[in-house]
């Protein structure tokens, strides 16, 4: 990847290359945990299709045996009782309460059937024959219901899942693809522009050395021309040399 | 996604169905009508004769307005006349279950769930 990809807005500075570092280490951290959530829920959301492939194979056998023993009933009472059925419906017996199953976080429902006590909309149906037929439909009915509360239950947590296991994909690609190549891009550009930095300034203080050399073997030189110059001066004026202060002519008497 | 207060009072289960399974359904227990005055009840009696739109209108009334239904029951030869909205229903409340009806054997290619199922994994 070259220099010149995506990255993000920063001024290349030691501050920001450490706060790059930092968000690097976070977004890795972050990848790994969100991918093993995922295949935590991958598993689960695996194991519910295999059981409802099952319980759908289920539902169509329990409620075959279902309709059979209600064709049984027609027969008994000698006559449809669907109408009469149908209009003494009041109050549900057969209900369903929604519990919560907690798998790596994410809150699953499952239905839960139960039956309310005391009320019983059929009492009369099949009264005056069949009765036993109806109750043994009934029964046969509860029990295919109580499959397809089953079967609804682990749809609903499909469907769930299904969600949840998109759009955590959807985070593990993200980091993945775009958050990771995008720190490790920045960072990329921040040390480049720090060595060029480096670079400039390297090269500023071998330039500033170099000068000063410059100017001190100037500044030698002249003043060694100066010496030698006064040297060849004091050569011309005095050869005789520093005067010996023995040899030199008596100086005048001094008077107080 | 549901929210949690969505599901804690969804107790009742509906059916849209033939007159046969709607009877089976309702001698185990699940029928319910709501006290007057608005007397809703929680099934509905499908036959040839019933035209699509009631069809439509009951799995909207069970889907989206009632609050206190947590799965909805339909025939799969219901389902097929409304398979475009069966198709397009997403949501996790109430939970849509195909049954089979005793006149129409059931065929898991047309359920919409178990065709997700395979499409997932491709089969």
């Amino acid at each position: 990847m070259s220099g010149a990809g995506d990255r993000e807005a920063v001024f290349p500075t030691r501050q920001s290359l450490g706060v790059m570092k930092a968000k690097l280490k976070g977004a890795e951290t972050g990848h790994s945990l969100l991918k093993r959530k995922s295949e935590a829920l991958t598993k689960r959301f695996r194991e519910i299709t295999r059981r409802i492939d099952e319980a759908k194979r289920k539902m169509g056998r329990v409620m075959q045996i279902a309709s059979l023993s209600l064709a049984e009933v027609t027969y008994a009472v000698g006559g449809n009782i669907g109408y009469q059925i149908q209009e003494s419906a009041k109050s549900a017996r057969f209900r369903i309460r929604a519990r919560q199953e907690n798998v790596s976080g994410v809150l699953l429902p499952a239905f839960e059937a139960y039956l309310t006590e005391g009320n019983n909309d059929f009492a009369m149906t099949g009264l005056g024959k069949g009765g036993q037929q109806v109750q043994r439909c009934r029964e046969t009915y509860a029990r295919a219901v109580e499959a397809l509360v089953e079967l609804a239950s682990l749809q609903t947590a499909f469907v769930i899942l299904d969600e949840v296991i998109k759009v955590v994909n959807r985070r593990v690609n993200a980091i993945e693809h775009v958050i990771i190549p995008r720190t490790e891009n920045t960072i990329k550009y921040i040390n480049s522009e720090l060595d060029e930095l480096d670079r400039e300034e390297f090269y500023r203080l071998k330039k500033v050395a170099s000068k000063k050399q410059r100017d001190t073997a100037a500044t030698d030189a002249e003043v060694k021309s100066k010496k030698d110059r006064l040297a060849a001066l004091e050569e011309e004026t005095g050869s005789n040399g520093p005067a010996d202060l023995l040899a030199a002519e008596e100086d005048e008497d001094v008077i107080f | 996604m549901a929210s949690q207060a969505d599901y804690r009072d969804r107790q009742f289960l509906a059916v849209i169905g033939d007159e046969d399974s709607v009877t089976g359904l309702l001698l185990a227990g699940i029928g319910h009508v709501t006290p007057p005055p608005d007397n809703q009840k929680n099934f509905l009696v499908v036959d040839a004769k019933t035209d699509t739109a009631a069809i439509e209108a009951a799995f909207d009334r069970f889907t989206s307005e009632r609050k206190d239904i947590g799965i909805v029951l339909i025939n799969q030869h219901v389902a097929d006349r409304i398979r475009n909205r069966i198709d397009t229903y997403t949501q996790a409340f109430p939970a849509v279950l195909e049954i089979p009806s005793k006149d129409h054997p059931y065929d898991p290619e047309k359920d919409s769930v178990l065709r997700r199922v395979r499409r997932l994994f491709g089969e």
